[in-house]
């Protein structure tokens, strides 16, 4: 009695390290795709992040997709496949996500030309008045002639 | 007015414009990438009947509208009664996706309701809802003779959209 009662203490535990070895190798996997597919439903949300029922729905479905032996890039294809380049937080670059990416440099190049010209003009020696200006200058400037 | 002033204004009208077109979009209504593409094939247990079953299959060599909807989802009912008349002028068959709902919580609604569906066929775990691309519940297909989607409205199908872009499109679709 006594042993049994030790054994089926044991059991569950002995259960659970079996299960330990690939479960959270699988659960990290899933995370990591579920954190790059964003929530069509609460769009500021990542799948993962997300608890509305499509995001349950869709990391079940990476969780299967997983298991049964794809890999990354097969289950993110799956998912573009069917709600378009809009779930990957890292879209491909193409024509039409363009902007998207090349955006930031493109305000970066933009940036640095309009500083390099306010630098320039700042630097510019103050143009030399001729005699004739600088006597019209002072004549203007009610300072009389020098 | 001074080159600068020039320069400040353009770059303040660019703006407007830019928020005025960027505010304006529906963030929600994300283009569908199956438009265009062949609608993924199914067969799934009818609604009414759980031992018969609806394949897309059928449909082929006529123009038909996909209609996926719930008991429990609230802008189902703001787009019933569209779905109703349009069943009534019998323009273009409506096939339901009863999408991740209860068989008695359908059937109670049709009931309370009306039924504006050719059939209606379930999906209570919502697979085929992702192979559609489902992502707000009703979202409408519109599905050529060879089996192509060739448009998808995202969200209820109100008198307008149905009167400007899916009858047009549905008799367009019918003679070609």
């Amino acid at each position: 009695m006594n042993r049994l009662f030790w054994v089926l203490l044991v059991v569950p535990f002995l259960a659970g390290r079996g299960l330990a070895d690939n479960q959270p190798d699988l659960d990290q996997r899933v995370a990591a795709i579920a954190a790059e597919l964003r929530c069509l439903v609460c769009q500021n949300q990542s799948i993962a992040e997300s608890n509305a029922d499509l995001a349950v729905d869709l990391r079940r479905q990476i969780r299967e997709q997983l298991k049964e032996g794809r890999s990354e890039r097969d289950v993110l294809d799956f998912m573009v496949q069917r709600y378009g380049d809009f779930v990957l937080y890292r879209p491909p670059l193409k024509a039409s996500t363009f902007l998207l990416w090349g955006g930031p440099f493109l305000l970066l190049v933009l940036g640095i030309f309009l500083l390099a010209r306010k630098i320039r003009s700042v630097r510019r020696p103050a143009p030399q008045l001729s005699e004739a200006e600088r006597a019209r200058a002072a004549a203007l400037l009610g300072t009389g002639k020098e | 007015m001074s080159a600068r002033a020039l320069w400040v204004l353009g770059i303040f009208i660019a703006l407007v414009m830019l928020l005025a077109v960027g505010l304006t979009l529906n963030p929600r209504e994300v283009p569908s990438p199956l438009v265009g593409k062949a609608a993924p094939p199914f067969e799934l247990p009818l609604l009414r009947d759980p031992d018969k079953t609806f394949t897309t299959k059928e449909r082929l060599g006529s123009v038909w509208l996909l209609n996926v909807w719930a008991s429990w989802c609230v802008s189902c009912r703001e787009e019933h009664p569209v779905l109703l008349e349009l069943a009534k002028t019998g323009a273009v068959p409506v096939y339901g996706l009863n999408y991740k709902d209860r068989r008695e919580d359908g059937l109670r609604w049709l009931a309370a309701y009306g039924d504006p569906y050719h059939l209606s066929v379930v999906d209570p775990q919502g697979r085929i809802g992702i192979d559609y691309g489902v992502y707000g519940v009703p979202e409408t297909y519109v599905i050529d003779k060879r089996g192509v989607i060739r448009y998808k409205q995202i969200g209820p199908v109100t008198r307008e959209v149905l009167a400007q872009k899916i009858l047009p499109l549905v008799g367009q679709l019918s003679r070609e």
